[in-house]
């Protein structure tokens, strides 16, 4: 595992781009002067204290946080107030929620179809296949007839998985996947998103998850009081820190 | 969990003077000398109301006589029904053309009986009514297919309140929607020309929208143009029950998670899908008790409308009970009137306990 990163060079083109941009909560000022390109087929794990601003970032980027000062540029869009089809940029890409956000009132398999049936306009056979090919790829073939609320946390979380997937995405974004998790749960989950980035899926990681970081991660980005502090690749980040603030938390979450 | 507390758990049966016929009356209705003697109260207090109600209501009562012998009679004179029941239902209908309301009412109970089942919510189910609304409107109304034409002033007594209850629920429902929609708009002006609406239509008695429907209205129209009379009161009702039934549904859209919101976005589903597909049909399900009591009590307030003469369900009645030959069997008649009333409101609030339950399917946290 440990050597994925180096066997998958990332292409050349960015899909995103943030350049020098800032946000504010009312007077808070959450993200500050925030760098960050990502290149195609890139996986990017960011972590950092509660409230560095880490799952704001991710929001800002299929713009569900507005961000007041800077560019983001997204699969060559730039993301501005005036924007019209900012629908068509979040089909572009996939979000995983901390707390899986399924729709409660649907069924797995109407869950999986809704996006592409309707924004994508596929016909709604084709969708049920290609929704069941996702499901059968995170190990619930089985539960697609129930509802969300008959699956436990894992399964849940696999199955929002599935339905970002099914909008064939270009990056996928995921605040915090396992967080909500019971502790067993989070290795199905983590296998998941593995097998997810093997393929070549475009990534942007929030998590804590230094395992999942290390074995699949091409760079690790530290966050605190709104910056992005220190990013490397993970070997040097994990064992070598430069900043004192990332030693700091590295120390207070490895143990 | 291991084998060996599973094998360990075996089913143990309640303590048998908790179950039974004695162990229930003993346990609900004698348990402790304070509930004893309420037992014994409310006992004795049915055995004193119970038979002298059930002797007037059913052993003494006449039921197809004419009125002199409902004066001399002991229990209820149910022969004021029997005898006017043509003129409490259909009011000032023509009599020889009685039988097209009554085929537009069963016409009506029919729809709905078929609509019950939400397997057949379908497009083709929009046409069925459609189609079934101009059948009910053209046997009405009359004056095509060599039907005669009946002017809607003489429209009265059942059919009346049907009218003005059912298409004032249908058609405030989805303006309330809307109405709920608009109030919590991020564009500043439909948003507080909603809350002016629903808070200026709240304000206000019903009463006070009827009169204003019938009496206020018209003067402002220029001379020679008239709004028929019954379509004012049904703009008043409606315009009434929306505002109502958005604040019921701008709590049901409060309940609904952000993140639903922002899984739908991420999604890319622009906003009339987003509402339509995953935030109001959680939104609605969670109102439906709070909306069925607006709706029920919608059907109810049709019975005002007698205040600015129209001949609904009550008014007939009102006129039967006006008559010399039958004054005085006020009683008899209010309770037939309010037994239709308690049919058309229970059938409402039990199909929403089932739509709610069907609903509510495999949707547990």
């Amino acid at each position: 595992m440990n050597d994925t990163a180096s066997e998958k060079q990332p292409e050349a083109a960015p899909i995103i781009e943030i350049v020098g941009m800032h946000k504010w909560f009312g007077d808070f000022h959450v993200l500050r002067d925030i760098h960050l390109t990502v290149k195609r087929q890139e996986r990017i794990v960011i972590c950092g204290p509660s409230g560095s601003g880490k799952s704001t970032l991710i929001r800002c980027i299929n713009r569900l946080e507005e961000h007041q000062r800077g560019d983001i540029i997204v699969d060559g869009i730039e993301l501005t107030n005036n924007i019209k089809n900012i629908e068509k940029i979040r089909a572009e890409v996939g979000m995983v929620f901390q707390h899986f956000n399924l729709f409660p009132h649907l069924t797995i398999m109407e869950n999986l179809t809704l996006g592409p049936i309707w924004v994508r306009k596929v016909p709604k056979k084709e969708a049920e296949e290609t929704a069941m090919h996702y499901l059968e790829k995170v190990q619930i073939a089985e539960q697609a007839e129930k509802y969300p609320g008959q699956l436990s946390g894992g399964q849940q979380q696999r199955v929002a998985i599935a339905r970002s997937l099914c909008m064939k995405p270009k990056v996928m974004l995921f605040d915090e996947p396992t967080s909500a998790l019971d502790p067993e749960m989070v290795k199905e989950v983590l296998d998941a998103m593995i097998e997810l980035a093997e393929e070549g899926m475009t990534m942007l990681v929030v998590s804590h998850e230094m395992g999942f970081a290390r074995s699949v991660a091409h760079r690790v980005l530290f966050m605190d009081f709104g910056r992005i502090v220190e990013e490397n690749e993970p070997e040097a980040f994990f064992h070598h820190p430069q900043h004192e603030r990332t030693q700091l938390f590295l120390s207070q979450i490895l143990h | 969990m291991d084998e060996r507390d599973v094998a360990d758990m075996d089913e143990i049966k309640p303590p048998k003077s908790q179950t039974g016929i004695i162990g229930w009356i003993r346990q609900n209705l004698f348990n402790g000398t304070f509930n004893s003697i309420l037992t014994v109260i409310t006992l004795f207090f049915l055995w004193k109301t119970v038979p002298p109600l059930i002797r007037w209501f059913f052993i003494d009562s006449v039921w197809t006589t004419g009125s002199e012998a409902c004066y001399t009679a002991d229990g209820a004179c149910w022969s004021v029904i029997s005898n006017n029941i043509r003129f409490i239902l259909f009011g000032l209908y023509p009599h020889d053309l009685q039988w097209r309301p009554l085929i537009a009412i069963a016409l009506l109970v029919a729809l709905l009986a078929y609509s019950r089942d939400r397997r057949r919510w379908r497009r083709s189910l929009f046409y069925i009514w459609a189609t079934g609304l101009f059948v009910m409107g053209l046997l009405m109304k009359g004056g095509l297919f060599g039907l005669e034409n009946v002017d809607t002033t003489r429209w009265s007594g059942l059919p009346l309140t049907l009218l003005l209850s059912i298409f004032g629920m249908v058609a405030a429902y989805p303006l309330g929607v809307l109405l709920a929609l608009g109030r919590r708009s991020r564009m500043p002006a439909i948003k507080s020309l909603c809350v002016v609406y629903i808070e200026m239509i709240r304000g206000v008695p019903l009463i006070s929208l009827l009169f204003m429907s019938s009496i206020m209205f018209p003067l402002f129209l220029p001379e020679g143009l008239t709004i028929n009379k019954i379509l004012r009161a049904q703009i008043a009702i409606i315009l009434f029950t929306a505002a109502y039934i958005a604040e019921v549904v701008r709590g049901g859209l409060q309940a609904i998670p952000r993140g639903q919101y922002e899984a739908a976005e991420s999604l890319g589903l622009n906003f009339p899908q987003k509402m339509r597909l995953i935030v109001l049909p959680q939104a609605l399900k969670i109102v439906i008790p709070p909306t069925v009591g607006i709706l029920v009590s919608a059907f109810k307030d049709t019975s005002l409308v007698v205040i600015i003469a129209l001949y609904d369900l009550l008014k007939t009645t009102q006129s039967v009970l006006s008559n010399p030959k039958w004054m005085g069997f006020s009683s008899e008649a209010y309770i037939f009137i309010a037994f239709i009333y308690f049919i058309c409101c229970f059938s409402m609030s039990n199909y929403s306990r089932k739509l709610e339950r069907e609903l509510g399917a495999g949707e547990r946290h």
